[in-house]
């Protein structure tokens, strides 16, 4: 045991190294990990054709999200009413038959567990903190919001977990956003970790894992921790966390895969040390002021792309990086929008509320707040409402929210992915504009041609209720 | 995995900064079960917008190298992204930085990534518009016809793996009795941990 001073990332890297080989390359045991059926059906092939097994079953769960459609699942019957893409059903299918043969607990496309890996996981209590936790995707970071060590990874990788519950790396450099003072009111964790990715740009946590501290952390409800650890791989970083504390513990407790009994307070004493030591010091430092963080929204195509909603759209020649002021002409091309225009003056046709960004229910209860009594506005086409879990959607329709939002005119869908990336039914078509609670606005990223503008869900219902980018906060003092 | 030793050839000179994983492949084709067959969807985008683009020019067919700008990669963890590179016929990428998780997914596919500093991949866009160029993955070395030679640093772990052409699983299963007694003190240590998903039954 090392007496020097560790962050919280070193600790959770020590407790996990197997080996450390000459070359300074560290084998690394992996708590749990998380597959769907995108990036695994190559990964199970592949163990198949070598005649290797799943080394930890019980340390793997598998859930369909990203290609599944989010409408009915079963029919009057309660008969499964089969994909009509084929693709999409033999992908499935995939992971239907490759779960079982190979031992790992599977929720499937009916289950009220089954949702988005990144919102079934802690929702689960599968993920926990001080862990170490992967998934074939980019979005794990998410998990470090209960205080774990959560990245994402490639299908050669999972293979590699599958067959050895451990993986070969070096140890990342680490990184502390510290966010100093309190976010004013109406201003949400997607709105501050928009922000931060709009200051540290997408190339920023490169290398590193990022630590978000300060006292905004401390106050806030595990969802909204969840929401800004998501999005650190459009920071750059592969991973990011917040110490855990007893809003975690209380968040756990009691969920399925959770510590149990005498098993629990041992779980509770060991999360209690997973935290930086006063005198530890981070390779990279940035420090955010939580008092100028207004709503947030973007303009580009590249989540960097981040102003204040009372902002307007940027002129490329503004920026001193003159590969900058090309991606930006590029982006303003492909957005069809002018320097100098008002964000509160884009218009949209599309409203997307879900993801494994904004997808839980404390995400739902803030755009139905808005959407309470309120129609959507001509402008919009299509808006769906696609909570994260059977269980997220259980739960709000049990609050009624579900009514709030069919009632504004929105639809509400079966869990799932969603919009978010383009590869199930449900898409925004090329051309239009969405508000989207999603996380990515790259270019055709929710449909060819399709053009996308990040926000809170509260902002997203905002869109709704207006037909344009909007600051929620004026809504919500004059109630239509 | 096969050995990978030296890339040369012609560069296609792309350039762009922050290319996402969405840009080299986007998910509609992510709904294969196969690793073939991704290079026509590779940089769709980019390819059904413009006629003229570099992809299907005739000139840069079948070039194993491509130049890029600063954050190549960044974005999804689609392993499809490599995939579709090396369908297409490329190799290695040249480019000032990388996402960490695009740059592991090319060196289990044996793509090289090769970092240089931005005046050094200005200079092999200029060089790559007309002429070839070399990768030395041994030397760690990018020359050109005329006489460029620049540098590069690679992890030692992971050139070792290119150079002798080395699977991974199979060199980590090999770890066998150090993986289990780890896990004996974790069972040991951490019950409640150990048991993922055997807690409820």
């Amino acid at each position: 045991m090392s007496s020097k001073p560790r962050t919280m990332y070193e600790k959770i890297f020590d407790a996990h190294v197997i080996e450390q080989r000459d070359d300074g390359t560290c084998l690394i045991f992996i708590d749990r990990h998380l597959v769907h059926e995108v990036t695994s059906p190559q990964a199970f092939e592949a163990l198949r054709m070598k005649g290797r097994t799943v080394r930890h079953p019980e340390l793997t769960l598998a859930v369909p999200d990203h290609n599944l459609p989010t409408t009915a699942r079963v029919d009057a019957e309660g008969n499964r009413i089969p994909i009509a893409d084929k693709q999409s059903r033999d992908q499935l299918a995939a992971l239907e038959r490759n779960a079982p043969d190979f031992g790992v607990r599977y929720f499937d496309a009916t289950a009220r567990q089954q949702g988005i890996v990144h919102v079934v996981g802690p929702e689960q209590g599968f993920s926990l903190p001080g862990t170490t936790i992967v998934c074939g995707d980019s979005h794990t970071a998410c998990h470090g919001g209960l205080g774990a060590w959560a990245f994402g990874i490639g299908t050669s990788e999972v293979e590699h977990v599958l067959a050895t519950q451990t993986l070969l790396l070096r140890p990342s450099k680490t990184m502390e956003v510290r966010v100093e003072g309190e976010l004013s009111l109406g201003v949400t964790a997607k709105d501050l970790i928009m922000h931060i990715i709009g200051t540290i740009g997408t190339a920023g946590g490169t290398g590193h894992v990022i630590e978000y501290r300060g006292p905004v952390f401390e106050k806030m409800s595990i969802e909204s921790r969840l929401t800004v650890c998501n999005m650190s791989i459009e920071g750059g970083a592969r991973g990011g966390l917040i110490a855990p504390d007893e809003t975690t513990f209380a968040y756990i407790k009691g969920r399925p895969f959770a510590p149990q009994g005498a098993e629990w307070d041992d779980a509770v004493a060991y999360w209690k040390t997973l935290y930086s030591d006063p005198d530890a010091t981070f390779d990279k430092s940035v420090v955010i002021d939580a008092s100028k963080v207004e709503p947030s929204v973007t303009w580009g195509t590249s989540p960097e792309d981040v102003v204040a909603i009372g902002d307007r759209v940027p002129d490329p020649e503004s920026f001193d990086d003159p590969s900058k002021q090309e991606a930006a002409r590029a982006s303003l091309d492909y957005m069809d929008l002018t320097p100098g225009m008002r964000m509160q003056d884009v218009e949209v046709q599309n409203i997307f509320i879900g993801s494994c960004t904004n997808s839980r229910i404390e995400d739902l209860r803030a755009a139905a707040e808005v959407l309470r009594g309120r129609r959507k506005h001509a402008n919009i086409k299509w808006g769906i409402v696609v909570p994260g879990s059977g269980l997220v959607k259980m739960q709000a329709e049990a609050e009624g929210l579900d009514k709030i939002f069919t009632d504004a005119g929105l639809e509400w869908r079966e869990p799932g992915c969603s919009a978010c990336l383009g590869m199930n039914p449900d898409k925004v078509p090329g051309g239009e504009r969405s508000a989207s609670t999603s996380n990515r606005n790259f270019v055709g990223r929710q449909g060819p041609g399709a053009r996308t503008h990040l926000v809170s869900p509260a902002m997203a219902a905002a869109a709704a209720v207006t037909g344009r980018l909007t600051d929620v906060r004026e809504l919500t003092r004059e109630p239509a | 995995m096969e050995k990978v030793s030296t890339v040369e050839g012609r560069a296609i000179p792309f350039g762009r900064k922050n290319v996402d994983t969405d840009l080299i492949i986007p998910a509609r084709w992510l709904k294969t079960t196969s690793r073939e067959g991704l290079g026509e969807g590779a940089f769709e985008a980019v390819r059904t917008s413009d006629p003229e683009n570099i992809f299907d020019s005739e000139e840069f067919a079948g070039a194993p190298i491509l130049v890029a700008g600063d954050n190549f990669g960044c974005g999804s963890s689609r392993e499809h992204a490599a995939w579709a590179l090396l369908d297409l016929g490329i190799r290695a990428v040249i480019a000032p930085s990388f996402s960490d998780i695009f740059a592991g997914n090319a060196f289990k596919n044996g793509i090289l990534t090769v970092a240089l500093p931005q005046e050094q991949v200005t200079r092999l866009l200029e060089v790559a518009a007309t002429d070839p160029i070399t990768i030395d993955l041994e030397a760690q070395s990018v020359t050109t016809p005329f006489q460029d030679r620049f540098t590069f640093e690679i992890d030692p772990f992971r050139k070792h793996c290119l150079l002798e052409g080395l699977d991974e699983v199979g060199l980590t299963l090999t770890r066998d009795e150090v993986i289990s007694r780890y896990e004996k003190r974790l069972a040991a240590d951490k019950p409640w941990l150990a048991r993922g998903t055997g807690i409820a039954a």
